[in-house]
């Protein structure tokens, strides 16, 4: 859907590119559409529609664990349509049986609104899984919370849409779309426990906002249009690699703007203050999809924006992002060991995650985008695992979340308990397990990148959030159970393990020791996972294509110097 | 006639600065989506005014997508509202305060 927006987008400029007495019948190029570039976004998108569209017709005859068999099923279609997509992008000769088609290496598709790379195929394969393993945790537990129904599946399936547009985006519009299509439904997800007071009210302030945080930055790119005349990510780069604009106070303004909406988007400090609130009241599925997916896509549309589109002015945006990767990086940690509430804890780590996160990246080199991949890849399983036990131990009506309620959950519910022990210990940065490799990525880019005083901070700040996990683990196996009863009779207090669940934690867990074990897999894939920006392949048709849209700056209020920096 | 151009962008700078304190300022959840409507509207005109002054389409196109977005906001907005407002009347954002923070 959204990439009529961007053919529409990107065909209006047409229509006034030459001087206005030169052309007298005004012409719209109809750019060339690369449908199997689009495929794991119309699969996706039209999946969820299918699936609106399909339960309302036959309402009530859909067996048991139906919907979440479906959403299971698109995602993995939608898996499936983008892993040729990485052949093609490696220049592969063929993929199994199939020739691949040339053109070989990264691509722009859409009148180059549209950049399919290795970073934007791998982002796509990792919403792809936080959507099966957030479709495999809510199906138990939407029938035992009694809100069973096709509607999570299909905002599921709709914002991760939104996520995949934002992996591809080479459009500054195509990423706001992108942005509002995985925010809007992410709303709905948050608001959707109708029995629980607090599910609501996280709803409106996740959208309050979200809302806000969505007008900055789109306010910022209104900023960088007035600037640059484009908001064609291709386009500004080859503009700016030329011309500078003397007084580019107004370009730095568009660029703070939109970093203040996307640093919401990934809960950066200081745009974090609503994360805790909303993982705490959201149902506890939608808060793992809400850790992993929406996390990456955030991630995802930051590294397109500023590394990509604007990787010249690294110097300029690398100090903000160097102070909100050590700031998110503190906070989290510090204010993670004061929570009482599991749910709660785990937002902050996942502030604190997120600072790591943000450190590979302000390292702006091929090693940290490297370093990013690896770390949300395997931060997806981990958190996933980790809000997976607490949608289980949060039992019917999905409130035992205060750390007193895990008090001797090792002695009733021994095996989940393991499980936590395991995700959390992978959430510190333990060696074997992933996220030790995952942390070492993240320090030795910021290193390489000579920001020693943030990889210090960032090891501290490790140090200090194991805090966070060592005192669910105490409390799990160290202190007696509040309740005598569950004491005396550990098994009358056991949890039973629905199967989608269960599959789910044991993917996460076999993830979390794998890629600890064995990391180079995964490693050498997020290296090839390298973003681009390609600039469309010109049609025959089109004249003088070349940034025809570009040709109106003179008129900006903005004096350019042919000088560059 | 005089260029207004910078007249429109500072216009619409101050509804953008309007709307973001309201938001920050007001209590009430309808005036809170009112707000955030305004801080879009104000970003169109931006577009629109910038598309002017480059003589560039696009910059118009944009506010088409962008109407769209608020629209869909809205209605998302108020239905949350409405089915918070079913447990609450009278609500504010003051008494939202089972969550703490």
């Amino acid at each position: 859907m959204s990439s009529l927006a961007a053919v529409l987008a990107q065909a209006a400029p047409g229509l006034t590119a030459g001087p206005a007495a030169a052309a007298p019948t005004p012409t719209i190029t109809v750019p060339d559409i690369e449908w199997t570039a689009l495929l794991p976004i119309l699969v996706l998108g039209l999946g969820a529609v299918l699936l609106l569209t399909l339960t309302s017709l036959a309402r009530g005859t859909v067996t048991r664990s139906g919907y979440a068999i479906y959403t299971v099923l698109v995602a993995t279609g939608a898996m499936a349509t983008a892993a040729p997509l990485w052949g093609r992008v490696h220049a592969w000769d063929h993929l199994g049986k199939w020739e691949l088609s040339p053109p070989y290496g990264p691509f722009s598709a859409v009148a180059g609104a549209i950049g399919v790379d290795g970073f934007s195929v791998f982002i796509t394969l990792l919403i792809g899984v936080a959507v099966i393993l957030g479709a495999l945790l809510a199906d138990d537990y939407l029938r035992r919370e009694g809100i069973d129904g096709p509607e999570y599946y299909v905002l599921l399936l709709l914002s991760a849409t939104g996520g995949v547009i934002m992996a591809m985006a080479n459009d500054l519009i195509v990423l706001f779309l992108g942005l509002e299509t995985l925010s809007i439904a992410v709303y709905v997800l948050a608001a959707i426990h109708l029995k629980r007071v607090q599910s609501q009210e996280a709803g409106l302030k996740y959208f309050v906002l979200g809302g806000f945080s969505s007008a900055f930055f789109l306010y910022g790119v209104a900023m960088v249009y007035g600037a640059t005349g484009s908001t064609n990510l291709v386009q500004i780069k080859d503009l700016l690699a030329v011309k500078v604009p003397t007084h580019n106070a107004l370009l730095l303004i568009g660029l703070g703007l939109m970093l203040v909406g996307l640093g919401f988007k990934v809960a950066a400090v200081p745009f974090h203050s609503w994360s805790p609130d909303v993982y705490d009241g959201a149902p506890s599925p939608v808060a793992a999809f809400m850790a992993s997916g929406v996390k990456a896509a955030g991630f995802a549309g930051l590294t397109r924006a500023f590394l990509l589109g604007f990787g010249q002015f690294a110097s300029d945006w690398q100090p903000v992002l160097y102070f909100l990767a050590a700031a998110s990086m503190l906070v989290g940690a510090i204010v993670g060991i004061t929570q009482t509430n599991v749910k709660r804890a785990l937002a902050y780590s996942s502030i604190n995650h997120a600072g790591f996160m943000l450190m590979a990246l302000q390292a702006a080199s091929p090693k940290g985008v490297t370093g990013l991949l690896f770390y949300l890849a395997t931060y997806t399983f981990m958190t996933v695992g980790s809000f997976g036990i607490a949608t289980l131990a949060g039992r019917t009506g999905d409130g035992h979340h205060d750390l007193a309620d895990y008090r001797g959950f090792s002695r009733t519910n021994p095996a989940l308990a393991g499980l936590f022990v395991l995700f959390l210990l992978g959430q510190s940065g333990f060696p074997l397990t992933s996220g030790f490799v995952a942390k070492f990525g993240s320090i030795a880019a910021a290193v390489d990148a000579g920001s020693w005083h943030l990889a210090v901070i960032g090891m501290v700040s490790a140090a200090i959030s194991a805090f966070i996990y060592l005192r669910i683990i105490v409390a799990m196996y160290m202190a007696e159970s509040d309740t005598e009863a569950a004491e005396k009779a550990p098994k009358a207090a056991r949890i039973k393990v629905p199967f989608g669940a269960g599959l789910a934690l044991v993917a996460c867990a076999l993830a979390t020791i794998g890629f600890g074990i064995l990391p180079n897999g995964l490693n050498r894939v997020a290296g090839e996972a390298e973003p681009v920006l390609v600039k469309e392949p010109v049609p025959a048709a089109a004249s003088g294509a070349d940034g025809a849209g570009l040709t109106g700056l003179d008129l900006t209020t903005i004096p350019t110097t042919p000088t560059t920096r | 006639m005089a260029d207004l151009s910078a007249a429109y962008l500072g216009l619409s700078a101050a509804l953008f600065a309007i709307g973001a304190l309201g938001l920050i300022r007001r209590r009430n959840p309808l005036v809170m989506i009112m707000c955030v409507e305004l801080m879009l509207n104000a970003v169109n005109l931006t577009f629109v005014t910038f598309g002017n002054m480059l003589n560039d389409a696009a910059g118009q196109a944009i506010v088409f997508f962008v109407l769209v977005v608020a629209a869909a906001e809205v209605v998302v907005g108020l239905g949350i509202i409405v089915a918070l407002a079913r447990r609450k009347p009278g609500l504010s954002a003051d008494d939202m305060n089972v969550l703490r923070g």
